[in-house]
């Protein structure tokens, strides 16, 4: 033991601390400078045919042509030779290089008379003969990306989130009226909500990334945007509670008080529109990026599906205002503007989504995303349980149980009418 | 195919209507491909214009039928064709060359006629920038166009230069130990020819007709597809009538190996009678020698526009058993189609099967004037019968 920590007194004990930190980084970048330079002694040539693995991440229809935007997700260069529509070969031409390297993407504009309506199967042959599949179920003329369709998927976005969103929060006067005994089943029922919009969003991304390419992450996508924004959350929270207690007077609150007095109805409010609001923008892409592809139809029945099962959501965000015993104090302290707020907040990003899900669709992106709106409802949902305790301290209880099953029967039924 | 056609009693031999029409097919293309300027030209120079239209083709750029629609008909990426000289062979050469091998008489007086074919392992571009690992005879898809005569004594000698087993099975009449049958044969040193082996198959020119060849090791599908086969004809003792004569292997390469083809043809590249159609005299005999060695579909076809041909199933009869303009072949069948085309223009011929012809499976004829033809490139393409008949010389 002494002879162990006096050599490690030994080593760089002359050193400064940055210079430490510093040596070992510089010793992995000359192993691997060598490695690089020896071309990988002792490792030979590689066996076998070069592995080809490429996936389509857009498809883009205009009159006459195909477009596909296809990455190289394998790890050696893919060169793309003939494309094929519906088993018949298709001149085409390409924006940039033949052929893809790792991780790189190229487009193809394939001159081909397609159909409205009909669905198409396309292989696209590489140099070395693989092919690599890409789909068009419902052929359709993807909308030109102009100003007026940015203003048509704005609408959609105020259609199916603003909207829906700040018509479910009307029921805030009803909720004042309810006895306090009722709070806690509502915070319950605003659970419910949420955790039923954390499992749909989740399979969701994880249905995406099925389609991204591996070497993004995939499927990890998804769980990594939901922790990071997990975390990010909670540190958030946790900075704001250190603000609080350094000044008690600024944040209204009384000095010493509790840590459960740091997160009245308000600040849950918010943080529930926020963690609608990141749901909302997976939500909105998936709408943009299915509009975009033919495979929606804007109809009337689809907006009204979307507006009723959003406006669930403004009520899971005006549940907590309902306040404390106090007949709903803390949400008497909002006023209309900052009610409108919360409705933009939470429904606002649907707007931001359908436009990034329209024009610029990626689904590594959005597997990421959704992810995102996933981990901040998980946040909220830790936040906002405490909320639905009853006099003994218990989480669950009839009364809380009930307004889970309620608020998850609820988003599920609604959730019916907008299956995209 | 927008080309206005003449009317049947105006005269195939009409040079004014020949004209008219020649002119009108570059009338058609030019608005498309150079403007208003050129169709006035087009139209005040009929002879120049149908002297265009033979040299660089009546579709494509400038052509007959292109114009009306940017997708005329299936075709590959328009930036680049297929290096034939590194393949080694080209398909509008190999469509007439019939290989007669090396003859010489016994005492008795009948011939023997001896080939060699080398099995060797060969990248080929089957498509436009489309590399397959083929198997190959003499390396080539499909191999050497063996001819001969009925009655004559046949050696092929097979040198197994590839890194795998392989044989040469004919469709003949011969005994069992020259089958090229893996397991039959091998008390004569035949059978399975193992890597750096060879052995000499010997056996009767017969029946006449045309017939094909190719390896026989299992698994067979896999050695048939990866391209060792060729066609095999025996003429009869007293010759055919004089012609223009070709070969059509219909094959198919099954690029990633899922036991589907990729891409479709005859005589391996597809769509190359479009890019570089096949010349033909009109009024002049056709007979193409058509041999469907195509794997993992069960049927292929053959179908000319604007035609109607004789069908000779097997070539093994002298008298055709149909006139018509499609036919349908399985695995190995093969026949002998004669026609002949009265009107000039581009006549599309393809398998019927509509999916092999738009994954390649397509050509064009390019009929026209034979004198013109005569003094064409064309006329070297065509090969000398030993025997002095048969073929144009």
């Amino acid at each position: 033991m002494e002879a162990q920590s006096g050599a490690a007194r030994t080593v760089g004990g002359g050193l400064p601390a940055w210079a430490l930190g510093l040596i070992p980084l510089v010793l992995i970048a000359a192993a691997i400078g060598a490695f690089a330079l020896l071309g990988g002694p002792g490792l030979g040539e590689r066996s076998g045919p070069p592995v080809e693995e490429v996936t389509v991440e857009r498809t883009v229809l205009h009159p006459g042509t195909i477009e596909l935007t296809l990455r190289n997700d394998g790890p050696d260069p893919v060169e793309i030779a003939q494309v094929a529509v519906n088993d018949a070969y298709a001149p085409f031409s390409t924006e940039g290089d033949r052929e893809i390297g790792h991780l790189g993407a190229t487009t193809l504009k394939v001159d081909y008379p397609w159909v409205e309506g009909e669905a198409y199967e396309i292989f696209v042959l590489t140099a070395a003969g693989g092919t690599i599949d890409a789909t068009i179920p419902v052929a359709t003329e993807t909308p030109e990306t102009d100003l007026s369709f940015y203003g048509l998927m704005a609408l959609l976005g105020i259609y199916v989130g603003v909207i829906p969103v700040s018509l479910g929060m009307l029921w805030l006067p009803f909720m004042r009226r309810l006895g306090s005994q009722w709070i806690g089943a509502l915070i319950a029922f605003t659970v419910g909500l949420l955790a039923f919009l954390a499992i749909d969003a989740g399979l969701e991304g994880l249905e995406i990334a099925a389609e991204a390419p591996a070497a993004f992450g995939g499927a990890s996508l998804v769980f990594a945007g939901g922790l990071a924004a997990y975390l990010v959350l909670a540190a958030i929270d946790a900075w704001l509670e250190g603000r609080a207690r350094r000044q008690p007077a600024a944040a209204g609150a009384p000095p010493g008080a509790a840590p459960a007095a740091l997160a009245p109805g308000p600040y849950l409010a918010l943080l529930v529109a926020i963690g609608i609001g990141l749901h909302n923008l997976g939500e909105g892409l998936a709408i943009g990026s299915a509009y975009a592809t033919g495979a929606l139809a804007l109809g009337a029945f689809l907006v009204v599906g979307f507006a009723i099962h959003n406006t669930t959501e403004g009520l899971a965000i005006v549940a907590p205002l309902r306040g404390g015993g106090e007949g709903g104090t803390e949400g008497g302290a909002l006023g209309i503007p900052r009610l409108l707020g919360l409705g933009l907040i939470a429904g606002g990003p649907a707007i931001l989504g359908a436009w990034i899900g329209a024009s610029a669709f990626n689904p590594s992106v959005a597997a990421l995303l959704f992810g995102v709106g996933v981990g901040a409802i998980v946040r909220v949902i830790v936040q906002i349980a405490p909320s639905m305790r009853d006099g003994h301290g218990r989480l669950l209880h009839p009364l809380s149980v009930g307004g889970m099953l309620l608020g998850i029967a609820l988003l599920y039924v609604t959730g019916l009418l907008v299956t995209v | 195919m927008s080309a206005p056609t003449e009317e049947p009693d105006s005269g195939r031999r009409n040079g004014l209507s020949r004209r008219r029409f020649l002119g009108g097919a570059a009338a058609v293309a030019a608005p498309a491909a150079i403007g208003l300027g050129s169709l006035v030209a087009a139209e005040s120079q009929p002879q120049r214009a149908a002297a265009e239209t033979l040299a660089h083709g009546g579709h494509g750029a400038g052509g007959a039928h292109a114009g009306h629609s940017a997708f005329p008909h299936a075709a590959f990426a328009k930036d680049r064709r297929v290096d034939h000289a590194r393949n080694g062979f080209h398909p509008t050469e190999l469509l007439r060359d019939f290989d007669y091998g090396t003859t010489h008489r016994l005492p008795s007086g009948r011939v023997v006629r001896e080939w060699e074919l080398v099995a060797q392992d060969r990248e080929i571009e089957v498509a436009p920038g489309v590399v397959y690992e083929a198997w190959t005879y003499n390396g080539r898809v499909p191999g050497p166009t063996l001819r001969a005569r009925e009655g004559e004594l046949l050696r092929v000698r097979l040198v197994n230069a590839s890194e795998h087993p392989h044989t040469i099975h004919f469709h003949g009449v011969h005994s069992a130990a020259m089958d090229g049958m893996p397991g039959i044969g091998e008390a004569m040193g035949g059978g399975q020819i193992e890597p750096g082996e060879s052995f000499t198959y010997e056996f009767d020119a017969s029946p006449f007709g045309v017939h094909l060849y190719h390896c026989h090791v299992a698994p067979l599908a896999s050695h048939i597809s990866r391209g060792l086969y060729g066609a095999f004809i025996v003429d009869p003792a007293q010759g055919r009538p004089e012609a223009d004569e070709m070969v059509m292997v219909m094959n198919g390469f099954d690029t990633n190996f899922d036991l589907a083809n990729e891409i479709y043809a005859v005589n391996t590249i597809g769509f190359h009678y479009i890019d570089e159609p096949i010349v033909v005299g009109r009024d002049e005999l056709v007979r193409i020698y058509v041999v469907n060695v195509l794997e993992y579909d069960p049927v292929n076809s053959f179908h000319v526009h604007g035609n109607f041909f004789h069908h000779f199933p097997t070539g093994t009869s002298l008298t055709p058993s149909e006139l018509t303009d499609t036919i349908i072949q399985g695995q190995a069948q093969r026949a002998i189609l004669e026609l002949r085309f009265p009107y000039d223009g581009d006549y599309m011929f393809h398998a019927h099967v509509s999916e092999f012809a738009e994954l390649g499976w397509s050509g064009f004829f390019r009929v026209g004037d034979p004198a013109k033809l005569a003094a064409a490139d064309a006329a070297a393409l065509y090969c000398e019968l030993p025997w002095g008949g048969g073929v144009r010389s």
